[in-house]
């Protein structure tokens, strides 16, 4: 198995793409913070980075890569390797290489310019998202053969899980106006793990005050310990659940 | 050796494979012969595991394959069309092969040195043409020594020399007892290569015989002329 993750984290450094999305990152975050005299909003604007680009370069490059990888996943098919291996293989190098290239390209300034909680907690979360998505980009690779549909569907989901999901709550929130919602929002964050990423960096703020009635319920909730480790866990079980599923998928696929 | 028991495919509505029952014997050289889209790639790619049949069984040396995969390092396989990660030269190729393999056996380099691969390591993939790929392809099957061949149109895209190298490989490793399995369209060269013949149409196995048998059913001595006339015989039925 860790041969092969070598040959996938080769092949990903050899493609200059992840070295131009680190140094992206770079420049980004150290302009972000170095221009603000006030580190948290530095942070603040640094966060809607994280939770937009971060999603969408992992979803499309691990989409892009899988797909070009066809022939080299065909080439293993036919050694004594266990598929299972092949695929997980797969995945840890996508998700080695692509969460260096996070955390030299963030990490490192937010370390320098604002060690804080608030800091660490967002190295955490864009490492969690940048895992989340490659999990996501992979797993929607089984559901499509052609090229072009498949990096459709994964700019969709980036879409759905940074746009529309926001959209559809609001759409629900002012259905239901009239009923309590606060503790279903809780709930209903949990579907999204960008949602999720952004509520606990914002509480860590203390900028809960900004939500409204719904940040009091989320910072009852999100503030305590047992609020965090569950909506680690949620994270976690995002990353799990979709690996799970195409583990499941790709032994029975045919090439 | 290799035992197929009743495999069926479907890819969607179509029957790729359709009940098909053989076995394979070691120093057995079959020729997997059939028309266009007759299943004869499907066929090789459920006994290599890589499409997975809708019902029946493989065995390979008497033990079921079904989710195994350390029976394919007794297989070399040389697919019909050679797809190679485009950004790796020759030589990273035919090193992460012998890598991941590990096997402890000497290897078996004489295509590496009669096809001069060693001159083009550097080559990139992505550079490289049909009938080189085709070479790369041919040395990687046999490289391991492996106690089965398999070869998917094996000379196709290669030149006249190339391809009477690779074919006095063939007789050499069917000589050392093993069990070798081709599809080509090109009959021709199929002559002093196969003892048995397993003729494939419309996801059927329609027979399997040895080449002496179809001589004697069919009164020709070549095998394309042979099989034509079963072609023939076929259609009109």
């Amino acid at each position: 198995m860790n041969k092969i993750i070598k040959y996938v984290i080769t092949d990903i450094l050899r493609n200059k793409i992840v070295l131009a999305y680190m140094l992206c990152l770079l420049a980004l975050s150290f302009s972000v913070l170095s221009l603000e005299d006030n580190i948290t909003k530095g942070l603040l604007s640094l966060l809607n980075i994280i939770l937009i680009i971060v999603p969408l370069i992992s979803i499309i490059f691990s989409a892009i890569y899988i797909y070009n990888s066809a022939e080299f996943i065909e080439l293993l098919l036919s050694q004594p390797l266990k598929r299972k291996t092949i695929w997980l293989s797969l995945f840890i190098g996508l998700a080695a290489s692509l969460s260096i290239a996070f955390l030299i390209g963030t990490a490192l300034p937010i370390l320098i310019y604002a060690f804080s909680a608030t800091g660490i907690i967002m190295i955490v979360v864009g490492l969690l998202l940048t895992i989340i998505f490659i999990a996501i980009a992979m797993l929607a690779t089984l559901f499509a053969r052609d090229k072009a549909k498949g990096i459709g569907v994964s700019i969709l989901l980036w879409l759905y899980f940074s746009l529309l999901f926001d959209g559809l709550v609001l759409f629900f929130l002012f259905q239901f106006s009239d009923y309590p919602l606060e503790k279903i929002m809780v709930g209903l964050a949990a579907l999204n793990p960008i949602d999720l990423g952004r509520i606990l960096i914002l509480l860590k703020m203390d900028v809960s005050a900004l939500m409204g009635y719904t940040g009091a319920v989320f910072k009852d909730f999100f503030g305590t310990n047992i609020g965090l480790v569950a909506s680690f866990t949620v994270m976690f079980l995002w990353i799990i659940v979709p690996v799970w599923i195409a583990v499941k998928k790709f032994n029975k696929k045919d090439l | 050796m290799i035992e197929i028991k009743n495999i069926s495919k479907k890819f969607g509505k179509l029957n790729a494979l359709n009940n098909v029952s053989a076995t394979c014997n070691t120093s057995e050289c079959i020729a997997l012969i059939g028309p266009n889209g007759s299943g004869k790639t499907t066929l090789i790619k459920s006994i290599l595991g890589m499409v997975v049949p809708n019902s029946g069984e493989i065995f390979f040396n008497k033990k079921t394959i079904a989710h195994q995969w350390n029976y394919r390092e007794h297989i070399g396989y040389m697919p019909q069309i050679g797809r190679y990660p485009d950004n790796m030269t020759i030589g990273q190729v035919v090193d992460m092969m012998k890598d991941i393999r590990n096997q402890k056996t000497e290897l078996d380099e004489t295509l590496i040195n009669k096809f001069e691969l060693k001159e083009m390591y550097n080559k990139r993939m992505r550079t490289l043409s049909g009938g080189t790929r085709q070479k790369v392809s041919a040395t990687l099957a046999f490289l391991f020594n492996p106690q089965v061949l398999i070869l998917d149109e094996p000379t196709a895209g290669l030149d006249p020399v190339s391809s009477e190298i690779l074919k006095e490989k063939i007789i050499e490793e069917k000589k050392k007892g093993k069990l070798i399995l081709i599809t080509s369209h090109v009959l021709s060269e199929l002559d002093d290569l196969v003892s048995q013949v397993i003729y494939m149409q419309d996801g059927k196995l329609i027979f399997h015989k040895s080449i002496q048998q179809v001589h004697t059913d069919t009164g020709e001595v070549k095998l394309s002329k042979a099989i034509a006339r079963v072609m023939n015989y076929e259609q009109n039925n």
